[in-house]
């Protein structure tokens, strides 16, 4: 039926090349990941409770990672930014783009869990005399981390997915390092299924961790 | 005027016309994906929906693969796959087929929701009005369930749309492809970034804000 011999032998040659990617691409996603997360918040935080330049400034910030293509993003900070001589590194691209993306979704998943806690949780904790960053860090953002728990789950996967985009600014990430592979033995279709199956596993993974999590984390 | 013979020159109203165009490409080729990933995934809902056992065990790990591996990935291997079984399909044609599977993928999850936001007695009683069980589906399910999921539909055709950047890989010349010709060409990444960018923006921000409105309107 197929006019095509599959050669596997040089995957396999190569697979530890290719798990090692994959802990790099893992790195990158962490790291983007809580990043995210700290500016994400800020930015949530910032939409608010505050007016003005400040408010200008976060929401811009989520809409324009909201929607702008991720790709598009990359090759800013790739490209864009060279034209002022600022010429980063590609880890340093794939790492600021996937922050600067992951800040603007988690801010408005964030910015939701805020607004799904009554106003009363906070008035009631004050009365009970904590101060505001008491109650904001033990009343206020454990409800609002059980909310955006999954969201953040799904951002981590997304997160994963998303740094693929590297091998297109040149970072040998899973998928730059295989493409590297393929286009060096010729043997694309295995080079890329392989790392297909690489990254399913990742994401399963990643998935089944934070069901574990989950289950410890929210127990009550 | 100089007489200097330079491969570069400046960015002039032709090349923006040549960016209108291909965001042109990119606004068709989503709406060709998302069209018929839309249906595709609403079959694939109800299919999960109403098919039980056999669903759950074939359809949606299926589905999940899709969900799991980065786009590009997908991509690269389809456009490498399809010679191998005698399909001879050019980059917009490879595109397509596989935007058009990962919408579907990703409305069948929004589609089996929708048709979960129907309560059961209501459907029910319409049967037990003598309405048979696809008018039911076409006049009870459909307005009720689609009025439930329609904000998050939005939010994923608005994702492929972001997504179809990635087709560039294969050489389809969209708008994130035409820029980057243009940057080789006349060296200014950053304006012709930021014009991209804004084609982008401008197809998405509206539509994302019409969502976003009509989510909070209904929530009333």
């Amino acid at each position: 039926m197929f006019d095509y011999n599959f050669h596997w032998r040089p995957v396999l040659k190569t697979l530890p090349d290719l798990i090692d990617a994959a802990l790099l691409t893992l790195q990158v996603a962490i790291l983007a990941m809580l990043i995210g997360i700290v500016i994400g918040l800020c930015l949530a935080l910032i939409r608010l409770h505050m007016k003005g330049s400040l408010y200008w400034f976060a929401t811009s910030w989520v809409e324009l990672a909201r929607n702008t293509p991720a790709l598009f993003q990359l090759f800013f900070f790739g490209f864009g930014l060279g034209a002022f001589g600022l010429h980063l590194s590609p880890y340093l691209i794939v790492l600021t783009a996937l922050s600067f993306n992951c800040a603007g979704y988690l801010a408005e998943n964030f910015r939701g869990g805020f607004l799904a806690i009554p106003d009363t949780q906070m008035r009631s904790a004050r009365s009970l005399g904590m101060t505001a960053w008491q109650a904001y860090t033990r009343i206020v953002i454990p409800q609002v981390f059980r909310i955006v728990y999954h969201p953040i789950t799904n951002q981590i996967v997304w997160c994963v997915l998303m740094s693929s985009l590297g091998m297109l600014v040149g970072f040998r990430e899973l998928s730059g390092e295989t493409q590297f592979f393929a286009s060096r033995t010729f043997r694309i279709f295995e080079y890329f299924a392989a790392t297909a199956v690489i990254y399913y596993v990742i994401v399963k993974l990643i998935l089944v961790a934070s069901r574990i999590l989950a289950a410890r984390l929210f127990r009550y | 005027m100089e007489p200097s013979l330079s491969f570069f020159s400046d960015f002039n109203i032709n090349d923006f016309w040549f960016l209108g165009q291909a965001a042109v490409r990119t606004l068709w080729i989503s709406l060709l994906s998302i069209s018929l990933g839309t249906v595709l995934g609403i079959f694939f809902g109800w299919a999960l929906y109403e098919g039980k056992l056999a669903a759950t065990l074939t359809l949606a790990p299926l589905l999940d693969v899709f969900r799991s591996v980065p786009l590009i990935i997908q991509l690269v291997l389809f456009y490498n796959f399809a010679p191998i079984v005698g399909l001879n399909l050019d980059p917009f044609g490879s595109g397509v087929v596989i935007l058009t599977i990962y919408t579907s993928a990703l409305v069948a999850n929004v589609a089996r929701g929708g048709i979960e936001a129907v309560g059961k007695p209501l459907r029910n009683a319409a049967r037990s009005l003598g309405i048979s069980y696809w008018q039911d589906l076409r006049y009870i399910v459909f307005p009720i369930g689609g009025r439930a999921v329609f904000p998050a539909w939005v939010g994923v055709a608005l994702g492929v749309m972001k997504d179809s950047a990635l087709v560039s890989v294969l050489g389809y010349v969209e708008l994130l492809k035409a820029s980057q010709i243009l940057i080789t060409r006349t060296q200014e990444p950053f304006l012709i970034l930021i014009v991209a960018g804004a084609f982008y923006f401008a197809l998405s921000y509206p539509i994302s804000r019409y969502a976003a409105n009509l989510e909070k309107s209904w929530a009333q």
